[in-house]
């Protein structure tokens, strides 16, 4: 199997076809809008778009992101070369017109053409082995995340005196809110939340972003974040921030939430913005080298 | 539907009201970080942007030809694959200056911007206009020629300034130039809220 092929096929899948999830999402959404209002031409507008990129394999929204590539690898894999298949991915991609020139050098402000560069694309890898519930073989899932909602994420450390925010899922809850107020309809709304609760800073936006893999149909494993995920979604839609921060009833289209341990001294509560545009896809390949998309 | 069409003029746009949607057709420039600075800080603009559209866009563009043995900028032009609007209010500490001395008359953007360009769309008769935010492959179909491209060695092909001819280009009025915008009406009205959420 030709690794660089293969994620060539990934990269285009991701940039120009939507999951089903979060069409379906924007098309409940673009129903519940008042038929006249902006929020309802902006979701048509979407859906429209939506189908299109995919007719046309072109990308669903010009910036084409930061490229994240989470890999779960069996022992003993050599994940020098898939990451150089997905370097090589990358360029072959940038040069079909499936991504923009997307990358710039930034002591020098030059434009790199190929958007192959130290970290870029990025690839995280996780070893695991067969043995854990999981056939051999090799998963990877792929993230395109624009920039615009990028510098919408963001990082509290609770407690919090001017959110009244203590270290407690209310705690949380005040922030996650208050986020969505802050990001009006900068990062392209309607959003997704992906949020860490603890961890380190560094760590917390890796699982932040993690979660933004996750289906919009899902619900967190741990009852607490489930039914917290549900209420900020439900809350944050009532803001009337609404598509693009124009108005509406539709601000978010998910909160997806993960806990992790924490130093006693801190509390950090990590919010990874994802924009209307949940561009995620994946496949596995098995041991016998067969071939299968995961969404 | 309102109709705006380049060269857009003073009395057009005035008569333009936050909420309104329009459809923009003809000349429309490219310009997004690199660019506003340049023209803040004194900067020469190749294109003229008087009377004209500043579109907050970095496109998908492809050469025209795919002959790869060429360099890219000359295969016979170029073809915008996807374009949609980037986030206006990074621009915001540049974009009443680019108003004032470039004689802008129509912002295409998303998300909205601050207080100084509401303040020079009023004073010097220019409109915001929002369009869809990601929406990139319907925009790239009202595209119809590249006209022209500048600075696209310093600039990269993203930060390029983009001469492109739109026809129906599809925008909602956010800020009009009478000094309201649609943006601060949803921010202090969703403040609102979320005081009241948060007791």
């Amino acid at each position: 199997m030709d690794w660089t092929d293969t994620l060539t096929e990934l990269i285009r899948r991701t940039t120009s076809d939507l999951p089903a999830d979060a069409e379906a999402a924007l098309c409940r959404a673009a129903d519940v809008e008042s038929p006249d209002s902006q929020a309802a031409l902006i979701l048509r507008a979407l859906a429209e778009n939506i189908v299109l990129a995919r007719q046309q394999s072109t990308p669903l929204c010009q910036d084409t992101g930061t490229l994240t590539f989470f890999w779960e690898v069996p022992p003993g894999t050599d994940t020098a070369a898939l990451e150089q298949a997905a370097r090589d991915a990358v360029a072959r991609a940038t040069r079909n017109g499936w991504l923009r020139r997307n990358t710039i050098d930034t002591l020098t402000g030059r434009s790199v053409d190929s958007n192959v560069a130290e970290g870029c694309p990025v690839c995280h890898f996780e070893q695991r082995a067969a043995d854990e519930g999981h056939a051999a073989g090799i998963e990877v899932w792929l993230l395109q995340k624009g920039g615009g909602s990028e510098n919408m994420s963001r990082q509290f450390s609770l407690p919090d005196e001017t959110l009244g925010a203590g270290r407690d899922l209310e705690g949380v809850r005040r922030c996650l809110l208050h986020a969505v107020w802050q990001t009006q309809g900068f990062g392209c709304a309607p959003g997704v939340l992906g949020v860490c609760i603890g961890a380190d800073r560094a760590e917390g936006f890796l699982v932040a972003k993690r979660q933004l893999l996750r289906s919009l149909d899902d619900a967190a494993p741990e009852p607490e974040l489930a039914a917290l995920e549900r209420r900020v979604l439900e809350e944050a839609n009532a803001l009337g921030i609404g598509p693009m921060g124009m108005g509406g009833a539709t601000t978010l289209l998910g909160v997806k939430i993960a806990a992790r341990p924490r130093l006693p001294a801190s509390y950090f509560v990590t919010v990874a913005y994802l924009c209307w545009a949940c561009r995620r896809r994946g496949l596995r390949v098995s041991s016998d080298g067969s071939l299968h998309w995961l969404n | 539907m309102i109709t705006l069409h380049h060269p857009f003029t003073e009395t057009a746009v005035r008569a333009l009201c936050a909420g309104e949607a329009v459809r923009v057709s003809g000349r429309v420039c490219t310009g997004r970080d690199r660019l506003h600075k340049h023209l803040a800080e004194g900067g020469a603009c190749p294109a003229d942007l008087r009377d004209g559209a500043l579109f907050h866009c970095g496109p998908v563009v492809v050469p025209l030809s795919p002959d790869p043995s060429q360099p890219s900028d000359e295969r016979g032009g170029w073809r915008v694959v996807a374009a949609g609007p980037t986030t206006s209010i990074r621009e915001e500490p540049y974009m009443a200056r680019v108003i004032e001395q470039f004689g802008v008359r129509v912002v295409i953007g998303k998300g909205g911007m601050g207080e100084a360009t509401r303040a020079a769309c009023a004073r010097f008769g220019c409109v915001y206009l929002q369009a869809v935010g990601g929406a990139a492959a319907l925009i790239a179909q009202r595209i119809k020629r590249v006209a022209q491209v500048h600075f696209l060695e310093e600039f990269g092909a993203t930060e390029a300034l983009w001469e492109l001819d739109v026809e129906g280009l599809e925008a909602v009025v956010g800020i009009d130039a009478s000094g309201r915008s649609l943006y601060n009406e949803v921010r202090d009205a969703s403040a609102v809220r979320l005081h009241r959420l948060l007791g």
